[in-house]
């Protein structure tokens, strides 16, 4: 059985799923959506299948350059099972064609978030060696 | 085709841990809906029932509370679309009794959300978000929200104050609702005392104030078509407009974040069926989840321009007295909102409100009453409009 995506995120509550290479690209460090083969359509968070066109015919790309701050939270109380990771902040990142959503990196400082500010995705190592990938400050 | 009211509406008292099982709560908002139509069971001819599963251990409920009810051997049925279910359990009704299969239908709300913790409860409303591409991020329903507050903020000076003369308004009238969960004052003061926990974070910029209540409850609405509503009602109230929509479960997929897509959309559809504008109408019930959930509401329902629902509240137009009073019952921050009876609760406040028996919570003679009810994070979106002759 191939449950690649239990990796993803803090807990995952999902096992299997067409796109466990999901989960790989970020062992290799990238992030990454899909693009339908038939017709062009982009998706993030990535699908396995197109409804624009009904094709299952897809590709990788990563999600790379820089996009904007949408908006975000802090979290001070978590969900169960969360609870070691507090505080961290959620956020939606648009990068034109499609948007993100994820964690901030933790070492941006809560007073440097501003909505509007620009942003890369990275991958990220949790603590209890799960993957999943944060917003970061570009170089 | 022929016209649809609400010929009886009931609703338990909310309360935190309801000291027994859901059949036995979903009762109490029952008998005071039958009270109201005095009909008897033998007089409805198919129920739907209404809630979010996740909180039950009994499996497949509406078989169990349909036999505890005497509705047996009517048909009986289970609607879901998290907090906004039983608003859509009265769309699913009003088309069982407008296709003609059924004449009267009862529509049951319940949750006993008490059988779990509050971070239990958390979890599982998180999961009613997108399991596999978000809630491993941690999220839940205040964070959701809390994003829509942050964009709001940023895009049209919303301040963490308005949100809390929010709370104040629900609190001035969940203190005169007998049926309400939480009946104490809220005051702007405690938003501000860094001591009062009223004023803790809970998911920037919400505070613990900004957060509605959970409940046990149940509600109930029966639904007839004009030749019963005539037989039993000498004030039947009818439903003059239905809308409903949906949007990505995903953040990533929304495109807007200062209001919610499915409450315009439902909105929308609701105005054109009713055949009115926003400003004819004369008291709501919007979904305060959150209290940046009642600002977006304001502005979705078109009683505010976009961006100017800060004003509204503001200058009190939305209290009882005001130009468009809204959520005068306490609304789901202080009357309290256990899922699956909040859509069938926000109804019956406004059938109250059309029929002039809404006691001290009443407003001067309303003809048009409105009804947002709101699904996970604009995942659902319903609005109804009810009025009366």
């Amino acid at each position: 059985m191939d449950d690649r995506f239990k990796r993803f995120g803090t807990i995952s509550f999902t096992a299997t799923t067409k796109t466990n290479d999901f989960i790989s690209h970020l062992e290799a460090g990238e992030v990454t959506g899909t693009r339908c083969r038939v017709c062009g359509k982009v998706y993030f968070p990535p699908r396995a299948d197109c409804f624009a066109c009904l094709s299952s015919d897809m590709e990788w790309f990563p999600v790379s350059g820089k996009g904007r701050l949408v908006t975000y939270s802090t979290l001070r109380y978590a969900p169960v099972g969360f609870e070691k990771d507090v505080p961290y902040t959620i956020a939606v990142v648009d990068f034109g064609h499609f948007k993100v959503f994820g964690r901030l990196a933790k070492e941006i400082p809560e007073e440097k978030v501003s909505v509007g500010m620009e942003l890369k995705v990275k991958v990220n190592e949790l603590p209890n060696g799960q993957l999943n990938y944060v917003f970061s400050i570009p170089d | 085709m022929g016209r649809v009211a609400i010929i009886g509406v009931g609703q338990s008292t909310f309360v935190r841990n309801y000291p027994g099982g859901i059949r036995e709560l979903a009762f109490e908002g029952f008998k005071e809906a039958m009270v109201d139509a005095g009909i008897k069971s033998s007089d409805i001819s198919a129920s739907v029932v209404c809630s979010a599963p996740e909180y039950d251990k009994q499996r497949s409920p509406a078989g169990v509370i349909a036999e505890y009810l005497g509705l047996n051997p009517q048909p009986t049925f289970y609607v879901e679309s998290l907090c906004s279910s039983s608003s859509m359990g009265l769309r699913v009704a009003y088309a069982l009794v407008e296709s003609g299969l059924h004449d009267v239908v009862a529509v049951i709300g319940f949750q006993k959300m008490s059988e779990i913790t509050s971070a239990e409860s958390q979890e599982r409303m998180g999961r009613g978000a997108d399991i596999q591409w978000e809630s491993p991020f941690g999220t839940m329903m205040p964070a959701y929200y809390a994003m829509y507050a942050r964009a709001h903020m940023a895009k049209y000076g919303t301040t963490p104050e308005d949100l809390a003369l929010i709370r104040v308004k629900a609190s001035t009238y969940g203190q005169i609702n007998e049926k309400a969960v939480y009946r104490k004052a809220v005051t702007l003061d405690m938003f501000s005392d860094l001591s009062n926990p009223m004023s803790a974070p809970v998911a920037s910029p919400l505070r613990v104030g900004d957060c509605c209540a959970n409940a046990d409850g149940s509600s109930c609405v029966i639904v007839a078509n004009e030749e019963k509503a005539k037989l039993f009602s000498k004030k039947p109230v009818w439903i003059l407009g239905l809308g409903s929509a949906t949007a990505p479960v995903n953040m990533a997929g929304r495109d807007l974040f200062t209001g919610l897509a499915v409450a315009r959309a439902a909105a929308e559809q609701a105005y054109r069926m009713a055949g009115i504008q926003p400003s004819q109408v004369d008291v709501a019930e919007v979904h305060d989840c959150f209290t940046i959930a009642e600002m977006m509401a304001y502005e979705d329902l078109g009683f505010a321009r976009p961006g100017e629902g800060k004003e509204l509240i503001r200058s009190k137009e939305t209290y009882k007295e005001g130009r468009i009073p809204v959520n005068v019952d306490g609304g789901l921050l202080s009357k309290g909102h256990p899922i699956g009876a909040t859509g069938g609760s926000q109804i019956r406040t406004i059938v109250l409100q059309l029929r002039g028996e809404a006691g001290p919570m009443q407003v001067k003679d309303p003809t048009i009453g409105l009804v947002h009810n709101i699904g996970g994070v604009g995942l659902y979106g319903n609005v109804t409009i009810l009025g009366r002759e």
